[in-house]
Order: structure tokens, then C-alpha cells, then sequence
């Protein structure tokens, strides 16, 4: 076991953790944001940078600091380190600065976007954005393309983290789409103008840390913060069939996967379970999930609800399930 | 001109070939090494030249070569670095197209010393020429068993294979390379993992620049104390500089590390100084991506010493008055060059060529671009010379590789230098 100190908070951890594992397993306000590390996908992280931290000691054996910052997501924990987070002040600027870059070509169509709400970015900016933007040059637009009747992808709002090529990489038998170009005209898109059609090409949604990747089923449908998310699951012959049911009233506008504390899916699910299975009489409704404290989904107040039971979220009344 | 090591049989005709070289001396301290020498020597010799790598980042040589994971059964791999694609800098290019042996008879040498059995020459996408070249120079060593099996007579066997780019400034960063030539995205690795434990195909892989290993052969035949007395100090023995811009003589010299700045921009053994009798305003003395020195600067350092062509008297003063040997590109600027012009140049290649991988060199050089476009085409507020200042800070040390670094740098060292330049373009 190694010893790790994050923010003066001490922990142990086994060999070949990496620094944001290891601020996770203490939890709170230590934990680095990842904007493009995914602890599902191998290979993840290292690009978005907004997980910096400051190494004030490299190890026990060799306790000299790190000169520069380190990516946290992609750094493993030597024994005897010691990390400063929330408490280097060089780190928050450099991570306002990352952020800064983030946003300089990202719209700010916010009210338009379907992933508002849940939207990684949209935390990062809360917490570390800055009021005024010094650019005056138009933002970075794509041609938009087609990729299929299920997946909407609006490139423009793209952080290019990987993760969805990723995620098609490592949950699909054929990856179709892929980054193409180079730098600030770099591009995710698919090859030859095909349609991205397999059986878990819908992970990618859920992945995707911004709206640039958004679920054609549910689009302008509804606010998230609007909905209920339920636990519910089914029996499938291709995934867990354990799922979140977006829900208003009976109806059920969405279904995503089972998202942790950090944002992450706990299952990949099939596209089955997502797109098509949108009938209340498909599902075994576990109860409310638990979204994170942060999130303006909360803010709806749908965890009193008792198992079992559904609210309408307007009129506010209880009625028994079905 | 001064000692050449390197480039002292340039000027032979038919020197590509190798019956000429042969006659020349070529390929004798590969016998040398190979016949005589223990792999572990070699590398001694090496170590004890102080040779450093020559594509810009200035690391020792030997202790680059030592940090090799040698306990790992997995096959080692060499790999030489000739993407030479900066700004500034054709040296490689050079040294390739005129002596192609003396790069194959070192990377015989270096492979013997790691232990290595396949080496790969990545290539610059544009110098697609050049690999005919030293395709036949590979061809023709095979021929006359300096490559290949069983090496003249003794255990020891290599191939080496022309791999070229497809024209990525990125991938002379060596994991981009390593990416590029396993034939995936050229995008920069994480690191850790070091390529001397995972490199090409996971396995130990050592990556040097051309020159590097082309000075090898001769750090062999003279041996490495003899090579270390050439230099000044820890910069030792010669280094090839591309010098280009508004000078006389153009062109690529083989110095001595020691040579003072102001006689290679002044004397016509060098760059025969400034094109049509005109002052020197600023030099970058290292390839695009180091910081530029004004006039003062270069020729002296803030201390009032006088500058030299070594790593330390050029990086003296830091980044507030110093700058980097880099890779050698010496770019000269006269009274009459813009650098704000200069410098948004600079920052569109950077931009071009940045790999969007992460997220300040990405957004950042197309930022950077953009601003110095205005600043140039007369739309620039006053406020953008610091925020270019602050944008340069974000960048710097944030990023996966040293590209960003690269572009980072030329935009800070111009503000800084020439700031009173970027006003007048503001304000008229």
C-alpha cells in the first residue's frame, strides 16, 4: 500500500492508483474535475487538463516537487507523495485558464441545449469560470453532419475528449466514426458519411461530457430538471437492462445509464433498453435515483417520493404504481 | 573554419556513394566498434563524450541510453527522429541528403551499444526525396555487410527501415512519432509510460535525433575524452546550425560549441553578416519555438558577457533576457523585419500543426493566431497584449507535450522584447 497526502488528507491506496483515484476514494472537495477521464474506458484522460494538480513532494524516496502541473487522471501515486488541489493557488489559475479555453469556442446555446442541466462543462464553468469573456472573434462552427436517426451531434458544442470514440472502441465491434483533422479545426465525425448503427452506439450520449453528443428520441422534449429519474430495469438478453427512467407522470421521455457521483455510468446499456423501450410497462420501477447533491435536477424535490409510488410532478399529487 | 567532425567530407564528390566514403575512411569506426569493442563500451564512450541530444531539447545522450529497460525480454527498438520540420532548422536534411553513411554507420554503432536488432528512420513527409537516398545508402551498406545479417564477421545483425511521415509537425515529438509510426494518429502519449520501458509497439525504444546518431561514428573513431575536450564546458564537441534570414551566407555550418554568436553572424567563415549593410534587430537562435533576443541580447548576455554558441550561455538570464541552442536554427532578423508580423507567422504554424489532443494547445495557439491577426491587420485593442501575455502563461506547462511550450514561447519572448512594437501597431 502507498501512502498519498491530497489537500493534507491522508490516505492509502494500492500501487498503480492514480492521483484522481485516489482524491475520489476521499471524496469531496479534493476530487480534481475530469472533463475527459472515464474510469470505465481505458486509455481515457489526460487531454482536457482541468484535472491539474500541484505535486509538492514527488515520494518518499525522492521528495523533490514536480515542476509543472500534472494531470492527475493519468499520474500514478508514489509512495510518500503529496498533492495540493483545492489549496495551490497555481493550480486554480491554471485551471481558470483551461476553462477559459474550453469556452472560447463552445456556443453558449445553454438555453437550447438538451444536456443543460447535466452538463459537465456547465459545473466546470460554475465553479471556475470567469464572468467576461475577453474574445471578440466568432466562435468555431462545424458544417453539421448526419450520424444516424438515434444520435444527434452537434459538433460545435464538442470539447474533444475522446470518450465517445472511445466508448465505441472498446463496446462495439465497429468503431464508425473517429476525430478527423487537426487542432482547433479538429473534428469527430464519421467516416464516409455513414450512420453510427450498433447495439451500444448510445453509450456515446451518456459519455459525452457536454451536449455535443444528444439522444434523437428525447430532443426538446423536456428539461432534465423537469423529469423524475428513476431506477428501473427489465430483463435483456444484450445489457444489465438496469437503467434510469426519465419520467413525467407515467410517461417515460428518456432512458439513460446509471450515473455515480462522479458521472460516470455504473452499466453500459444497449441501445434496445435505450431508444426503443420508452413504454412504463417495459420497466420494473426500482425508485427515485440519487442524483448528485450539486445538480439542479435535485432542485425538483423528487427524492420524497416513497418507492413505489410515482408524482406528478405538476400537480404534485401521489398515486400509486401499477 | 573551425574543427569539423561532421561535415569534413562534405565537399567529396559522390560521398552519398559508398565506395567513396569507404575510401574515405567511412564505416571504419563501425569495425572499430563492432570488432573491437564490447556493446557496453560503445555506450561508455558516449557516455563520456557528453554528447547531448542535438534536436533540441539538449539531453545527455548516454544517460538517455542508459535509462533503457534492458531487463525486459520484450526485442528493444532504435529510432531516428528525422522529422525535422521546424522553422529554421534543415540540418537533418542536410546531413541526410549529403551523408547518408555517416547516419547509417552510427545507427550500426548505437544499435550495437542498446542491444538493438531493428532500427526505423522516421521521416519527414516532404523530405520524401531524401528516402531514396538513404534507401540506397541502406542498399548498398547491405551489400558490403555493414548491415544486415551477421554484421562483418560478428554476432551481432540489423536492419533498419525508411519509415516517412505524412507531413505532421507534431511528430517529431517522439511519442507522437512512436504513434505515427505504428501507424495510428500521430497524437502525442501520456506520460508516464517513458518510451525507454513502452515505446514503439510497448516495447523499450530509444528515440535520437539525425545528428545525434550521425555524431556517434565519430565520438567512436576519436574517442569520448577527445570528443568531450571539443566544446566549452558541459557543450561539448560541434553542432551543425542552420542559419537563415536576412544574412549573407545562408547555409549550414558545423561550429564549435564555444563559438561566439557575434562572430558567426559577423564572419564570412559563417552567415557573413547582415544582408545589404543593414543592423541586426533579433535573432532566434535555436529553431522557431525558442525565444527571440533582441540585437543586445543576443550578442551579450544582461550580464555583459560576451554570448556564445553553447546550451548554457544561451539559456543564460532565463526567459526574462536568455534563450535556447534549441535545434540550431538561427534565424536572423534585419532593422526592417516586422516582428509582430513575425510572430502571428509563427503562431499559424503553431496553430496548423497543433494536434487538438488537449485543450490550452488547441484552443490556445488558435487564439493566440487569431489576436496577432488582428494586432497585424490594424484591428488590435490595447488590452490584447496582455491577454496573449496571459493566454502564453496558460498554455506554458499545461500541456501533454512540448508543443505547447513551442508556442508559447515566441509570443511571450516577442511581447516582452518587443513590446513598444506591438503599440505602434495597435495604435496606428
Amino acid at each position: 500500500m502507498l501512502k498519498v497526502i491530497i489537500d493534507n488528507i491522508e490516505i492509502q491506496v494500492e500501487e498503480g492508483t492514480t492521483i484522481l483515484q485516489a482524491a475520489r476514494m476521499i471524496g469531496g472537495k479534493v476530487v480534481p474535475p475530469a472533463m475527459c477521464y472515464y474510469s470505465k474506458l481505458k486509455d481515457s484522460g489526460g487531454k482536457c487538463r482541468s484535472c491539474l494538480v500541484k505535486v509538492v513532494k514527488g515520494s518518499a524516496k525522492d521528495p523533490r516537487p514536480v515542476p509543472k502541473l500534472v494531470a492527475s487522471c493519468s499520474t500514478p501515486v508514489q509512495d510518500g507523495m503529496v498533492v495540493e488541489n483545492t489549496l495551490s493557488a497555481e493550480v486554480q489559475e491554471a485551471r481558470k485558464g483551461v476553462v477559459e479555453m474550453l469556452l472560447i469556442n463552445h456556443p453558449l446555446d445553454c438555453p437550447v441545449c438538451d444536456q443543460a442541466g447535466e452538463c459537465d462543462l456547465q459545473d466546470l464553468s460554475f465553479g471556475f469560470g470567469m464572468e467576461e469573456t475577453e474574445t471578440i472573434e466568432p466562435r468555431r462552427e462545424y458544417p453539421g453532419i448526419d450520424i444516424g436517426p438515434l444520435i444527434k451531434l452537434n459538433m460545435n458544442r464538442c470539447i474533444h475528449c475522446y470518450r465517445c470514440v472511445l466508448a465505441a472502441e472498446q463496446l462495439t465491434k465497429k468503431r464508425a466514426h473517429g476525430m478527423l483533422y487537426r487542432g482547433d479545426t479538429m473534428e469527430i465525425s464519421t467516416f464516409i458519411q455513414t450512420a453510427i448503427d450498433n447495439d451500444f452506439s448510445g453509450n456515446m450520449i451518456d459519455v459525452c461530457p457536454v451536449g455535443a453528443l444528444t439522444d434523437r428520441t428525447f430532443r426538446f422534449r423536456s428539461r432534465v430538471w423537469f423529469l423524475n429519474p428513476m431506477d428501473a430495469r427489465r430483463e435483456c438478453g444484450k445489457c444489465s437492462g438496469k437503467v434510469v427512467a426519465w419520467m413525467f407522470g407515467k410517461e417515460i421521455y428518456r432512458i439513460t445509464g446509471r450515473k455515480d457521483q462522479f458521472g460516470e455510468v455504473e452499466e453500459f446499456i444497449c441501445n434496445e433498453c435505450r431508444f426503443e423501450k420508452k413504454d412504463i410497462n417495459d420497466w420494473v420501477i426500482e425508485g427515485p435515483r440519487k442524483i448528485k447533491r450539486q445538480s439542479v435536477i435535485s432542485s425538483n424535490h423528487y427524492e420524497q417520493m416513497k418507492k413505489g409510488s410515482i408524482i406528478h410532478p405538476i400537480e404534485g399529487t401521489t398515486e400509486p404504481q401499477e | 573554419m573551425g574543427r569539423a567532425i561532421l561535415l569534413d567530407k562534405v565537399n567529396i564528390p559522390g560521398i552519398q556513394t559508398f565506395e567513396v566514403y569507404r575510401a574515405h575512411g567511412g564505416y571504419t569506426s563501425a569495425a572499430k566498434g563492432l570488432r573491437e569493442m564490447t556493446p557496453a563500451q560503445v555506450q561508455q564512450e558516449v557516455i563520456k563524450s557528453g554528447l547531448r541530444g542535438r534536436g533540441g531539447a539538449g539531453f545527455p545522450t548516454g544517460l538517455k541510453w542508459s535509462f533503457l529497460d534492458r531487463k525486459s525480454d520484450k526485442p528493444r527498438y532504435l529510432v531516428c527522429n528525422a522529422d525535422e520540420s521546424e522553422p529554421g532548422t534543415f540540418k537533418d536534411r542536410y546531413l541526410m541528403e549529403h551523408l547518408p553513411h555517416l547516419l547509417i554507420e552510427g545507427l550500426t554503432l548505437s544499435s550495437y551499444a542498446l542491444g538493438v536488432k531493428t532500427c526505423y528512420i522516421y521521416i519527414r513527409g516532404e523530405f520524401r526525396y531524401l528516402v531514396g537516398i538513404l534507401e540506397n545508402a541502406i542498399r548498398e551498406a547491405k551489400k558490403n555487410n555493414y548491415l544486415g545479417e551477421k554484421i562483418l564477421g560478428t554476432d551481432f545483425s540489423l536492419e533498419i527501415y525508411v519509415h516517412p511521415g505524412a507531413g505532421a509537425y507534431i511528430c517529431g515529438e517522439e511519442t507522437a512519432l512512436l504513434e505515427s509510426l505504428e501507424g495510428k494518429r500521430g497524437n502525442p502519449r501520456i506520460k508516464p509510460p517513458f518510451p525507454a520501458y513502452k515505446g514503439l509497439y510497448n516495447c523499450p525504444t530509444v528515440v535520437n535525433n539525425v545528428e545525434t546518431l550521425a555524431t556517434v561514428g565519430p565520438v567512436i573513431t576519436m574517442g569520448g575524452d577527445a570528443y568531450a575536450k571539443l566544446g566549452m564546458g558541459k557543450s561539448t564537441g560541434t553542432k551543425l546550425m542552420s542559419a537563415c534570414g536576412n544574412i549573407n551566407k545562408p547555409g549550414v555550418y558545423e561550429v564549435e560549441l564555444g563559438l561566439p554568436v557575434e562572430e558567426f553572424i559577423y564572419s564570412d567563415e559563417y552567415c557573413g553578416g547582415i544582408k545589404n549593410g543593414r543592423m541586426l534587430k533579433a535573432v532566434i537562435p535555436g529553431g522557431s519555438s525558442v525565444p527571440i533576443l533582441p540585437a543586445d541580447l543576443i550578442l551579450n548576455t544582461a550580464r555583459g558577457d560576451s554570448r556564445l554558441l553553447t546550451y548554457e550561455s544561451l539559456a543564460e538570464g532565463g526567459f526574462e533576457s536568455g534563450s535556447m541552442l534549441g535545434s540550431g536554427g538561427f534565424i536572423v532578423y534585419d532593422e526592417d523585419a516586422c516582428i509582430v508580423r513575425n510572430t502571428w507567422n509563427l503562431t499559424r504554424f503553431y496553430r496548423h500543426e497543433s494536434c487538438g489532443q488537449c485543450s490550452p494547445c488547441r484552443e490556445g495557439t488558435g487564439w493566440m493566431e487569431k489576436v496577432l491577426y488582428r494586432i497585424e491587420h490594424g484591428k488590435g485593442r490595447m488590452s490584447d497584449i496582455d491577454l496573449l501575455v496571459r493566454v502564453a502563461k496558460n498554455i506554458e506547462g499545461n500541456t501533454i507535450c512540448p508543443l505547447g511550450d513551442a508556442a508559447a514561447w515566441p509570443v511571450a519572448s516577442a511581447i516582452r522584447h518587443f513590446r513598444k512594437e506591438f503599440e505602434e501597431h495597435i495604435k496606428c
